[in-house]
Protein backbone atom coordinates (compact mmCIF):
# COMPACT_ATOMS: atom_id res chain seq x y z
CA UNK A 1 0.00 0.00 0.00
CA UNK A 2 1.36 3.71 -0.81
CA UNK A 3 1.26 6.20 1.88
CA UNK A 4 -1.73 8.22 -0.94
CA UNK A 5 -3.52 4.74 -0.61
CA UNK A 6 -3.50 5.39 3.35
CA UNK A 7 -4.33 8.51 3.64
CA UNK A 8 -7.48 8.11 1.27
CA UNK A 9 -8.06 5.20 3.69
CA UNK A 10 -8.46 7.53 6.78
CA UNK A 11 -10.19 10.52 5.65
CA UNK A 12 -12.90 8.38 3.24
CA UNK A 13 -13.70 5.84 6.30
CA UNK A 14 -15.90 6.97 8.87
CA UNK A 15 -18.33 5.02 9.72
CA UNK A 16 -16.29 1.89 8.37
CA UNK A 17 -12.95 2.99 10.19
CA UNK A 18 -12.87 1.10 13.00
CA UNK A 19 -13.69 -2.27 11.25
CA UNK A 20 -10.52 -1.50 9.29
CA UNK A 21 -8.71 -0.58 11.44
CA UNK A 22 -9.93 -3.82 14.03
CA UNK A 23 -10.89 -6.03 11.12
CA UNK A 24 -13.80 -6.86 13.19
CA UNK A 25 -17.30 -5.57 14.37
CA UNK A 26 -17.39 -3.16 17.64
CA UNK A 27 -18.98 -4.37 20.95
CA UNK A 28 -19.44 -1.76 23.48
CA UNK A 29 -15.93 -2.32 24.72
CA UNK A 30 -14.05 -1.63 21.61
CA UNK A 31 -16.76 1.46 20.65
CA UNK A 32 -16.20 3.16 24.33
CA UNK A 33 -12.35 2.80 23.95
CA UNK A 34 -12.86 4.06 20.25
CA UNK A 35 -15.27 7.28 21.30
CA UNK A 36 -16.25 7.61 24.78
CA UNK A 37 -20.00 8.26 25.84
CA UNK A 38 -22.12 9.78 23.11
CA UNK A 39 -21.98 13.33 24.35
CA UNK A 40 -25.38 13.90 25.09
CA UNK A 41 -26.29 17.23 25.53
CA UNK A 42 -26.17 18.34 29.19
CA UNK A 43 -29.73 18.03 30.86
CA UNK A 44 -28.64 21.29 33.06
CA UNK A 45 -29.64 23.85 30.68
CA UNK A 46 -31.28 21.34 28.45
CA UNK A 47 -33.60 23.55 26.07
CA UNK A 48 -29.95 25.58 24.94
CA UNK A 49 -28.11 22.19 25.09
CA UNK A 50 -30.65 20.76 22.74
CA UNK A 51 -30.56 23.47 20.15
CA UNK A 52 -27.04 23.71 20.14
CA UNK A 53 -26.99 19.96 18.89
CA UNK A 54 -29.82 20.83 16.43
CA UNK A 55 -27.64 23.69 15.24
CA UNK A 56 -24.90 21.16 14.85
CA UNK A 57 -26.12 18.90 12.54
CA UNK A 58 -27.95 21.69 10.92
CA UNK A 59 -24.73 23.33 10.22
CA UNK A 60 -23.09 19.72 9.08
CA UNK A 61 -25.25 19.48 6.26
CA UNK A 62 -26.09 16.13 6.89
CA UNK A 63 -28.70 14.37 4.57
CA UNK A 64 -30.91 11.61 4.97
CA UNK A 65 -29.11 8.33 3.60
CA UNK A 66 -32.29 5.72 3.51
CA UNK A 67 -33.30 7.26 0.25
CA UNK A 68 -34.44 10.63 -0.27
CA UNK A 69 -31.46 12.56 1.10
CA UNK A 70 -33.90 14.97 2.99
CA UNK A 71 -31.68 17.93 5.09
CA UNK A 72 -31.95 15.94 8.57
CA UNK A 73 -30.98 18.97 10.59
CA UNK A 74 -34.53 20.32 9.46
CA UNK A 75 -36.54 17.15 9.64
CA UNK A 76 -35.33 17.38 13.55
CA UNK A 77 -35.96 20.62 13.87
CA UNK A 78 -39.77 20.55 12.29
CA UNK A 79 -40.18 17.43 15.00
CA UNK A 80 -39.11 19.97 17.83
CA UNK A 81 -40.69 22.37 17.13
CA UNK A 82 -44.28 20.19 16.80
CA UNK A 83 -47.49 19.49 19.12
CA UNK A 84 -46.37 17.32 21.93
CA UNK A 85 -43.55 15.28 23.11
CA UNK A 86 -41.77 13.55 19.70
CA UNK A 87 -40.99 9.77 19.37
CA UNK A 88 -38.04 8.86 17.57
CA UNK A 89 -37.71 6.06 15.16
CA UNK A 90 -35.03 4.02 13.64
CA UNK A 91 -35.20 2.99 10.55
CA UNK A 92 -32.74 -0.45 9.95
CA UNK A 93 -35.54 -2.63 7.60
CA UNK A 94 -33.14 -2.35 4.97
CA UNK A 95 -35.63 -3.89 2.28
CA UNK A 96 -34.11 -2.60 -0.89
CA UNK A 97 -32.88 -6.05 -2.04
CA UNK A 98 -29.80 -4.74 -4.28
CA UNK A 99 -28.17 -2.80 -0.70
CA UNK A 100 -26.91 -4.51 2.05
CA UNK A 101 -25.08 -1.27 3.62
CA UNK A 102 -27.51 -0.77 6.58
CA UNK A 103 -27.22 -4.54 7.72
CA UNK A 104 -23.20 -4.43 7.50
CA UNK A 105 -23.50 -1.26 9.67
CA UNK A 106 -25.26 -2.21 12.06
CA UNK A 107 -22.93 -5.67 12.01
CA UNK A 108 -20.04 -3.73 12.30
CA UNK A 109 -21.14 -0.45 14.66
CA UNK A 110 -24.02 -0.88 16.06
CA UNK A 111 -23.06 1.65 18.97
CA UNK A 112 -22.58 4.27 16.39
CA UNK A 113 -26.47 3.56 15.45
CA UNK A 114 -27.49 3.39 18.54
CA UNK A 115 -25.44 6.83 19.47
CA UNK A 116 -27.10 8.60 17.47
CA UNK A 117 -30.37 7.61 17.52
CA UNK A 118 -29.84 8.87 21.37
CA UNK A 119 -28.37 11.96 20.30
CA UNK A 120 -31.41 12.34 18.30
CA UNK A 121 -33.96 11.68 20.68
CA UNK A 122 -31.96 14.05 23.00
CA UNK A 123 -31.99 17.09 20.38
CA UNK A 124 -35.78 16.69 19.92
CA UNK A 125 -36.26 15.77 23.38
CA UNK A 126 -38.11 12.41 22.64
CA UNK A 127 -39.35 9.52 25.47
CA UNK A 128 -39.16 6.70 23.92
CA UNK A 129 -36.59 5.48 20.50
CA UNK A 130 -38.20 2.66 18.49
CA UNK A 131 -35.91 0.68 16.41
CA UNK A 132 -37.57 -0.94 13.51
CA UNK A 133 -35.64 -4.08 12.64
CA UNK A 134 -36.93 -6.89 9.93
CA UNK A 135 -38.20 -9.77 10.72
CA UNK A 136 -37.49 -13.17 9.16
CA UNK A 137 -34.41 -15.84 9.99
CA UNK A 138 -31.97 -13.96 7.22
CA UNK A 139 -31.25 -11.00 9.99
CA UNK A 140 -32.44 -12.49 13.21
CA UNK A 141 -28.74 -13.07 14.70
CA UNK A 142 -28.60 -9.49 13.61
CA UNK A 143 -31.66 -8.10 15.51
CA UNK A 144 -30.91 -10.65 18.60
CA UNK A 145 -27.27 -9.42 18.86
CA UNK A 146 -28.87 -5.66 18.96
CA UNK A 147 -31.85 -6.61 21.48
CA UNK A 148 -28.93 -7.18 23.98
CA UNK A 149 -26.41 -4.34 23.15
CA UNK A 150 -29.58 -2.12 23.57
CA UNK A 151 -29.97 -4.01 26.94
CA UNK A 152 -26.54 -3.79 27.92
CA UNK A 153 -26.01 0.41 27.08
CA UNK A 154 -29.17 0.77 29.42
CA UNK A 155 -27.36 -1.33 32.42
CA UNK A 156 -24.02 1.03 32.01
CA UNK A 157 -26.61 4.15 32.04
CA UNK A 158 -25.44 5.60 28.23
CA UNK A 159 -29.34 5.96 27.30
CA UNK A 160 -31.18 8.53 28.85
CA UNK A 161 -34.21 7.52 26.49
CA UNK A 162 -35.51 4.10 26.61
CA UNK A 163 -35.02 2.06 22.99
CA UNK A 164 -37.60 -0.46 22.23
CA UNK A 165 -36.63 -3.17 20.08
CA UNK A 166 -39.60 -4.34 17.10
CA UNK A 167 -39.71 -6.76 14.25
CA UNK A 168 -41.68 -5.97 11.57
CA UNK A 169 -42.67 -8.02 8.01
CA UNK A 170 -40.18 -7.61 6.07
CA UNK A 171 -42.02 -6.48 2.64
CA UNK A 172 -40.34 -3.60 0.04
CA UNK A 173 -43.12 -1.25 0.98
CA UNK A 174 -42.98 -2.06 4.89
CA UNK A 175 -39.81 -0.10 5.36
CA UNK A 176 -41.63 3.40 3.81
CA UNK A 177 -42.06 5.99 6.71
CA UNK A 178 -46.04 5.81 7.42
CA UNK A 179 -45.64 2.27 7.24
CA UNK A 180 -43.28 1.80 10.46
CA UNK A 181 -45.42 4.33 11.64
CA UNK A 182 -49.06 2.24 11.20
CA UNK A 183 -47.85 -0.72 12.31
CA UNK A 184 -46.10 1.11 15.48
CA UNK A 185 -49.67 2.07 16.19
CA UNK A 186 -50.98 -0.82 16.21
CA UNK A 187 -51.59 -1.45 12.29
CA UNK A 188 -50.51 -3.60 9.03
CA UNK A 189 -47.05 -2.49 8.09
CA UNK A 190 -48.35 -0.59 4.94
CA UNK A 191 -48.30 3.17 3.60
CA UNK A 192 -50.49 5.74 5.49
CA UNK A 193 -52.12 8.77 2.75
CA UNK A 194 -50.35 11.97 3.71
CA UNK A 195 -50.60 14.49 4.86
CA UNK A 196 -50.26 14.59 8.02
CA UNK A 197 -46.91 13.27 7.86
CA UNK A 198 -44.99 11.28 10.56
CA UNK A 199 -43.48 14.36 11.57
CA UNK A 200 -46.13 16.40 12.41
CA UNK A 201 -48.51 13.41 13.59
CA UNK A 202 -47.03 9.76 13.98
CA UNK A 203 -46.25 7.23 16.62
CA UNK A 204 -49.55 7.92 19.49
CA UNK A 205 -50.34 11.22 17.42
CA UNK A 206 -47.33 13.01 18.49
CA UNK A 207 -44.15 14.55 16.27
CA UNK A 208 -42.24 11.38 15.03
CA UNK A 209 -38.76 11.66 13.71
CA UNK A 210 -38.05 8.64 11.20
CA UNK A 211 -34.62 8.58 10.59
CA UNK A 212 -32.45 5.71 8.62
CA UNK A 213 -29.68 4.28 10.60
CA UNK A 214 -26.63 5.48 8.50
CA UNK A 215 -27.96 8.49 8.84
CA UNK A 216 -27.62 8.29 12.71
CA UNK A 217 -24.61 7.00 12.59
CA UNK A 218 -23.10 9.66 10.79
CA UNK A 219 -25.04 12.04 13.18
CA UNK A 220 -23.32 10.45 16.25
CA UNK A 221 -20.00 11.77 14.87
CA UNK A 222 -20.83 14.79 13.94
CA UNK A 223 -22.05 15.12 17.37
CA UNK A 224 -18.51 14.37 18.15
CA UNK A 225 -16.10 16.06 16.06
CA UNK A 226 -18.43 19.33 14.48
CA UNK A 227 -20.05 19.93 11.51
CA UNK A 228 -16.37 21.33 10.01
CA UNK A 229 -15.13 17.66 10.20
CA UNK A 230 -18.16 15.95 8.43
CA UNK A 231 -17.42 18.97 5.82
CA UNK A 232 -14.12 17.88 5.19
CA UNK A 233 -14.80 15.36 2.27
CA UNK A 234 -17.74 15.22 0.02
CA UNK A 235 -19.18 18.40 -1.74
CA UNK A 236 -20.33 21.29 -0.36
CA UNK A 237 -23.82 20.57 -1.32
CA UNK A 238 -23.69 17.26 -0.42
CA UNK A 239 -21.24 16.35 2.45
CA UNK A 240 -19.73 13.66 4.26
CA UNK A 241 -19.25 10.28 2.79
CA UNK A 242 -21.78 7.49 2.35
CA UNK A 243 -21.95 3.63 2.63
CA UNK A 244 -22.69 2.23 -1.01
CA UNK A 245 -23.64 -1.29 -2.30
CA UNK A 246 -21.75 -2.42 -5.08
CA UNK A 247 -22.63 -5.26 -7.02
CA UNK A 248 -22.64 -7.20 -10.44
CA UNK A 249 -19.16 -6.96 -12.92
CA UNK A 250 -17.12 -5.87 -10.38
CA UNK A 251 -13.87 -7.61 -8.65
CA UNK A 252 -14.54 -6.41 -5.12
CA UNK A 253 -18.49 -6.46 -4.72
CA UNK A 254 -20.27 -5.45 -1.54
CA UNK A 255 -20.38 -2.38 0.96
CA UNK A 256 -18.24 0.58 0.50
CA UNK A 257 -17.45 3.65 2.14
CA UNK A 258 -16.83 6.62 0.06
CA UNK A 259 -17.31 10.29 -0.03
CA UNK A 260 -20.01 12.18 -1.79
CA UNK A 261 -19.53 13.63 -5.05
CA UNK A 262 -17.48 10.19 -5.86
CA UNK A 263 -17.96 9.72 -10.07
CA UNK A 264 -19.26 6.11 -10.50
CA UNK A 265 -16.44 5.21 -12.32
CA UNK A 266 -14.22 6.38 -9.21
CA UNK A 267 -17.10 3.80 -7.07
CA UNK A 268 -16.60 1.17 -9.23
CA UNK A 269 -13.03 1.16 -9.01
CA UNK A 270 -13.02 0.80 -5.08
CA UNK A 271 -15.18 -2.44 -5.68
CA UNK A 272 -12.33 -3.65 -7.33
CA UNK A 273 -12.89 -2.45 -11.10
CA UNK A 274 -15.54 -3.67 -13.74
CA UNK A 275 -14.67 -7.68 -14.48
CA UNK A 276 -16.54 -7.79 -17.44
CA UNK A 277 -17.37 -5.18 -20.14
CA UNK A 278 -20.12 -3.00 -18.87
CA UNK A 279 -23.37 -2.25 -20.75
CA UNK A 280 -24.92 -0.18 -18.39
CA UNK A 281 -24.99 1.45 -14.69
CA UNK A 282 -28.52 0.99 -12.10
CA UNK A 283 -27.75 4.03 -9.61
CA UNK A 284 -29.84 4.17 -6.38
CA UNK A 285 -31.42 0.06 -6.08
CA UNK A 286 -35.23 -1.01 -7.32
CA UNK A 287 -36.39 2.16 -7.72
CA UNK A 288 -33.33 3.94 -9.20
CA UNK A 289 -32.16 4.76 -12.91
CA UNK A 290 -30.17 3.14 -15.32
CA UNK A 291 -27.58 4.70 -16.94
CA UNK A 292 -25.08 4.29 -19.82
CA UNK A 293 -22.28 2.78 -19.41
CA UNK A 294 -20.38 5.46 -21.40
CA UNK A 295 -22.39 8.20 -19.54
CA UNK A 296 -22.26 6.68 -15.98
CA UNK A 297 -18.14 6.84 -15.15
CA UNK A 298 -18.12 10.48 -14.89
CA UNK A 299 -21.69 10.79 -12.82
CA UNK A 300 -21.43 12.10 -9.22
CA UNK A 301 -22.54 10.16 -6.81
CA UNK A 302 -24.72 13.06 -4.88
CA UNK A 303 -28.25 14.12 -5.05
CA UNK A 304 -28.07 17.38 -7.13
CA UNK A 305 -25.77 15.66 -9.51
CA UNK A 306 -27.92 12.30 -9.88
CA UNK A 307 -31.38 14.78 -9.73
CA UNK A 308 -29.92 16.94 -12.73
CA UNK A 309 -30.50 13.24 -14.72
CA UNK A 310 -33.69 12.17 -13.41
CA UNK A 311 -31.90 9.98 -10.77
CA UNK A 312 -31.20 9.52 -7.27
CA UNK A 313 -28.83 8.54 -4.49
CA UNK A 314 -31.42 5.98 -2.84
CA UNK A 315 -30.29 3.70 -0.56
CA UNK A 316 -26.76 3.75 -1.87
CA UNK A 317 -26.90 0.88 -4.23
CA UNK A 318 -24.78 0.34 -7.51
CA UNK A 319 -25.25 -2.22 -9.88
CA UNK A 320 -22.87 -2.88 -12.46
CA UNK A 321 -24.55 -4.30 -15.50
CA UNK A 322 -22.54 -6.34 -17.94
CA UNK A 323 -22.59 -5.85 -21.75
CA UNK A 324 -24.05 -9.41 -22.58
CA UNK A 325 -27.06 -9.17 -20.07
CA UNK A 326 -30.42 -7.91 -21.19
CA UNK A 327 -31.31 -5.18 -19.86
CA UNK A 328 -35.12 -5.60 -20.47
CA UNK A 329 -34.91 -9.28 -18.48
CA UNK A 330 -33.45 -7.42 -15.47
CA UNK A 331 -35.91 -4.66 -15.53
CA UNK A 332 -38.81 -6.79 -16.01
CA UNK A 333 -37.97 -9.24 -13.43
CA UNK A 334 -37.47 -6.15 -10.93
CA UNK A 335 -40.78 -4.96 -11.99
CA UNK A 336 -42.61 -8.09 -11.08
CA UNK A 337 -40.74 -8.35 -7.80
CA UNK A 338 -42.27 -4.68 -7.17
CA UNK A 339 -45.66 -5.59 -8.35
CA UNK A 340 -45.94 -8.37 -6.07
CA UNK A 341 -44.65 -5.95 -3.54
CA UNK A 342 -47.11 -3.68 -4.12
CA UNK A 343 -49.38 -3.01 -1.14
CA UNK A 344 -52.44 -2.75 -2.91
CA UNK A 345 -53.87 0.00 -1.70
CA UNK A 346 -53.48 2.55 -4.63
CA UNK A 347 -55.53 1.92 -7.93
CA UNK A 348 -52.55 3.36 -10.14
CA UNK A 349 -50.51 0.57 -8.24
CA UNK A 350 -52.33 -2.00 -7.87
CA UNK A 351 -53.50 -2.14 -11.73
CA UNK A 352 -50.94 0.18 -13.58
CA UNK A 353 -47.79 -1.68 -11.66
CA UNK A 354 -49.04 -5.31 -12.75
CA UNK A 355 -49.77 -3.89 -16.35
CA UNK A 356 -46.51 -2.55 -16.49
CA UNK A 357 -44.70 -5.27 -15.21
CA UNK A 358 -46.43 -7.50 -17.97
CA UNK A 359 -45.50 -5.20 -20.43
CA UNK A 360 -42.13 -5.84 -19.65
CA UNK A 361 -42.39 -9.36 -19.30
CA UNK A 362 -43.63 -9.48 -22.95
CA UNK A 363 -40.97 -7.26 -24.56
CA UNK A 364 -38.04 -8.93 -22.73
CA UNK A 365 -39.14 -12.73 -23.57
CA UNK A 366 -42.48 -12.86 -25.39
CA UNK A 367 -43.63 -11.95 -28.48
CA UNK A 368 -45.11 -8.13 -28.08
CA UNK A 369 -48.06 -7.33 -29.43
CA UNK A 370 -48.68 -4.48 -31.64
CA UNK A 371 -49.83 -1.71 -29.40
CA UNK A 372 -47.07 -2.53 -26.62
CA UNK A 373 -44.49 0.07 -28.49
CA UNK A 374 -47.75 2.74 -27.68
CA UNK A 375 -48.81 1.04 -24.67
CA UNK A 376 -46.16 1.05 -22.63
CA UNK A 377 -44.46 4.16 -22.59
CA UNK A 378 -48.15 5.78 -21.79
CA UNK A 379 -48.46 3.36 -18.65
CA UNK A 380 -45.02 3.88 -17.47
CA UNK A 381 -45.59 7.71 -17.78
CA UNK A 382 -48.52 7.52 -15.22
CA UNK A 383 -47.60 5.52 -12.60
CA UNK A 384 -45.41 8.26 -11.43
CA UNK A 385 -46.67 10.88 -8.85
CA UNK A 386 -50.07 8.96 -8.50
CA UNK A 387 -49.82 6.43 -5.33
CA UNK A 388 -50.08 7.66 -1.58
CA UNK A 389 -46.39 6.72 -1.22
CA UNK A 390 -43.60 6.63 -3.90
CA UNK A 391 -43.42 2.90 -4.57
CA UNK A 392 -45.77 3.54 -8.39
CA UNK A 393 -43.14 6.49 -8.99
CA UNK A 394 -39.91 4.24 -8.38
CA UNK A 395 -41.23 1.64 -10.41
CA UNK A 396 -41.92 4.42 -12.99
CA UNK A 397 -38.34 5.68 -12.78
CA UNK A 398 -36.64 2.34 -13.22
CA UNK A 399 -39.12 1.53 -15.99
CA UNK A 400 -38.83 4.72 -18.26
CA UNK A 401 -35.22 4.63 -17.55
CA UNK A 402 -35.14 1.10 -19.37
CA UNK A 403 -36.67 2.14 -22.00
CA UNK A 404 -34.37 5.05 -22.72
CA UNK A 405 -31.06 3.52 -22.09
CA UNK A 406 -32.12 -0.03 -23.52
CA UNK A 407 -33.83 1.70 -26.49
CA UNK A 408 -31.54 -0.20 -29.08
CA UNK A 409 -32.49 -3.79 -27.28
CA UNK A 410 -36.23 -2.50 -27.34
CA UNK A 411 -35.89 -2.08 -30.89
CA UNK A 412 -34.25 -5.25 -31.51
CA UNK A 413 -36.51 -7.46 -28.99
CA UNK A 414 -39.44 -5.99 -31.32
CA UNK A 415 -38.22 -7.10 -34.34
CA UNK A 416 -36.34 -10.14 -33.64
CA UNK A 417 -37.57 -11.50 -30.25
CA UNK A 418 -35.42 -11.78 -27.00
CA UNK A 419 -31.97 -12.00 -27.44
CA UNK A 420 -29.37 -14.20 -25.56
CA UNK A 421 -28.50 -12.23 -22.72
CA UNK A 422 -32.71 -12.76 -21.58
CA UNK A 423 -31.59 -16.36 -20.70
CA UNK A 424 -28.48 -15.59 -18.87
CA UNK A 425 -28.98 -16.10 -14.77
CA UNK A 426 -30.27 -12.40 -13.31
CA UNK A 427 -27.42 -10.21 -11.88
CA UNK A 428 -29.95 -7.77 -9.90
CA UNK A 429 -30.99 -10.02 -6.75
CA UNK A 430 -34.31 -10.14 -7.22
CA UNK A 431 -35.70 -11.92 -4.30
CA UNK A 432 -38.45 -14.62 -5.00
CA UNK A 433 -41.16 -15.93 -2.31
CA UNK A 434 -44.97 -15.21 -1.95
CA UNK A 435 -46.71 -11.61 -2.66
CA UNK A 436 -46.79 -9.94 0.37
CA UNK A 437 -50.26 -9.64 0.64
CA UNK A 438 -49.70 -13.51 1.27
CA UNK A 439 -47.49 -12.97 3.75
CA UNK A 440 -49.22 -10.48 5.48
CA UNK A 441 -48.61 -7.01 6.72
CA UNK A 442 -49.01 -7.23 10.72
CA UNK B 1 -55.93 32.05 -13.30
CA UNK B 2 -56.14 31.46 -9.39
CA UNK B 3 -53.29 29.49 -8.36
CA UNK B 4 -54.40 29.16 -4.89
CA UNK B 5 -56.39 26.15 -5.29
CA UNK B 6 -55.24 22.69 -6.27
CA UNK B 7 -56.94 19.22 -6.37
CA UNK B 8 -55.78 16.13 -4.77
CA UNK B 9 -56.48 12.74 -3.82
CA UNK B 10 -56.17 10.65 -0.96
CA UNK B 11 -55.02 7.56 -3.65
CA UNK B 12 -55.82 5.13 -0.56
CA UNK B 13 -59.49 6.13 -0.40
CA UNK B 14 -60.31 6.29 -4.07
CA UNK B 15 -61.86 3.61 -5.22
CA UNK B 16 -62.12 4.76 -9.08
CA UNK B 17 -65.89 5.71 -9.05
CA UNK B 18 -65.15 8.14 -12.17
CA UNK B 19 -67.64 10.89 -11.29
CA UNK B 20 -64.46 13.59 -10.89
CA UNK B 21 -63.83 12.99 -14.51
CA UNK B 22 -67.47 13.68 -15.43
CA UNK B 23 -68.19 16.73 -13.75
CA UNK B 24 -64.84 17.82 -14.02
CA UNK B 25 -63.17 16.46 -17.70
CA UNK B 26 -61.04 19.80 -18.18
CA UNK B 27 -58.84 19.00 -15.16
CA UNK B 28 -59.55 15.37 -14.85
CA UNK B 29 -59.01 11.94 -16.95
CA UNK B 30 -59.80 8.55 -16.38
CA UNK B 31 -56.74 5.88 -16.82
CA UNK B 32 -57.53 2.51 -18.60
CA UNK B 33 -59.09 1.25 -15.36
CA UNK B 34 -60.45 4.12 -14.53
CA UNK B 35 -58.19 6.11 -12.19
CA UNK B 36 -58.21 9.69 -11.98
CA UNK B 37 -55.64 11.31 -13.88
CA UNK B 38 -55.12 15.06 -12.77
CA UNK B 39 -53.95 17.51 -15.92
CA UNK B 40 -52.02 20.49 -14.24
CA UNK B 41 -53.02 20.96 -10.06
CA UNK B 42 -54.06 24.45 -10.58
CA UNK B 43 -57.81 24.80 -10.47
CA UNK B 44 -58.22 27.84 -12.60
CA UNK B 45 -61.05 30.63 -11.11
CA UNK B 46 -63.32 29.90 -13.82
CA UNK B 47 -63.23 26.30 -12.92
CA UNK B 48 -63.61 26.53 -9.22
CA UNK B 49 -66.97 26.08 -9.31
CA UNK B 50 -67.17 22.89 -11.02
CA UNK B 51 -64.42 21.58 -8.97
CA UNK B 52 -65.94 22.06 -5.77
CA UNK B 53 -68.78 19.85 -6.94
CA UNK B 54 -66.77 17.56 -8.05
CA UNK B 55 -65.15 17.37 -4.72
CA UNK B 56 -69.07 16.99 -3.19
CA UNK B 57 -69.63 14.21 -5.39
CA UNK B 58 -67.32 11.89 -4.50
CA UNK B 59 -68.71 9.00 -3.05
CA UNK B 60 -65.74 7.92 -0.89
CA UNK B 61 -64.42 11.54 -0.06
CA UNK B 62 -61.15 10.91 -1.88
CA UNK B 63 -61.10 13.98 -3.59
CA UNK B 64 -59.54 16.88 -2.08
CA UNK B 65 -59.50 20.92 -3.07
CA UNK B 66 -56.88 22.61 -1.29
CA UNK B 67 -55.39 26.05 -1.22
CA UNK B 68 -51.89 25.88 -2.06
CA UNK B 69 -49.26 26.54 0.76
CA UNK B 70 -45.83 27.82 0.55
CA UNK B 71 -43.94 24.95 1.16
CA UNK B 72 -44.32 21.48 1.21
CA UNK B 73 -43.25 19.33 4.26
CA UNK B 74 -40.35 17.05 4.70
CA UNK B 75 -40.73 14.25 2.17
CA UNK B 76 -40.50 10.32 3.59
CA UNK B 77 -37.16 9.45 5.22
Amino acid sequence: MTQTTELRQSTEHRLLRGWFETGGPADLTEHLRRYGPAPLPSERGARQARAALLQTVEQAGLTGRGGAAFPTGRKLRAVAEGRGRPVVVVNGMESEPASRKDEALLDLAPHLVLDGAALAAAAVDATVVHLCLPRGSARATQVDRLTRAVAERWRAGLDRIPVEVHRLPHHYVSSEETSLVQWLNGGPARPLATPPRPFEKGVDRRPTLVDNVETLAHLALIARYGPSWFRSTGTADAPGTTLLTVSGAVHAPGVHELPLGTPLGAVLAAAGGTSRPLGAVLVGGFFGSWLSAEQAPAVPFARPELAALGAGPGAGVLVALPADSCGLAETARVLGFLAAQSARQCGPCRFGLPAVAADFHQLAWGRPDAELPARLPHRVELLAGRGACRHPDGASRLAATALAVFAADVRRHLETGPCPGAALPPVLPVPGGPAADEVGWR
Amino acid sequence: MNRHHRLAIDRIACDGRGLCAELLPELIDLDEWGYPVIHGQAVPADLLGHARRAVAACPVLALRLERAAGDRPPPAA
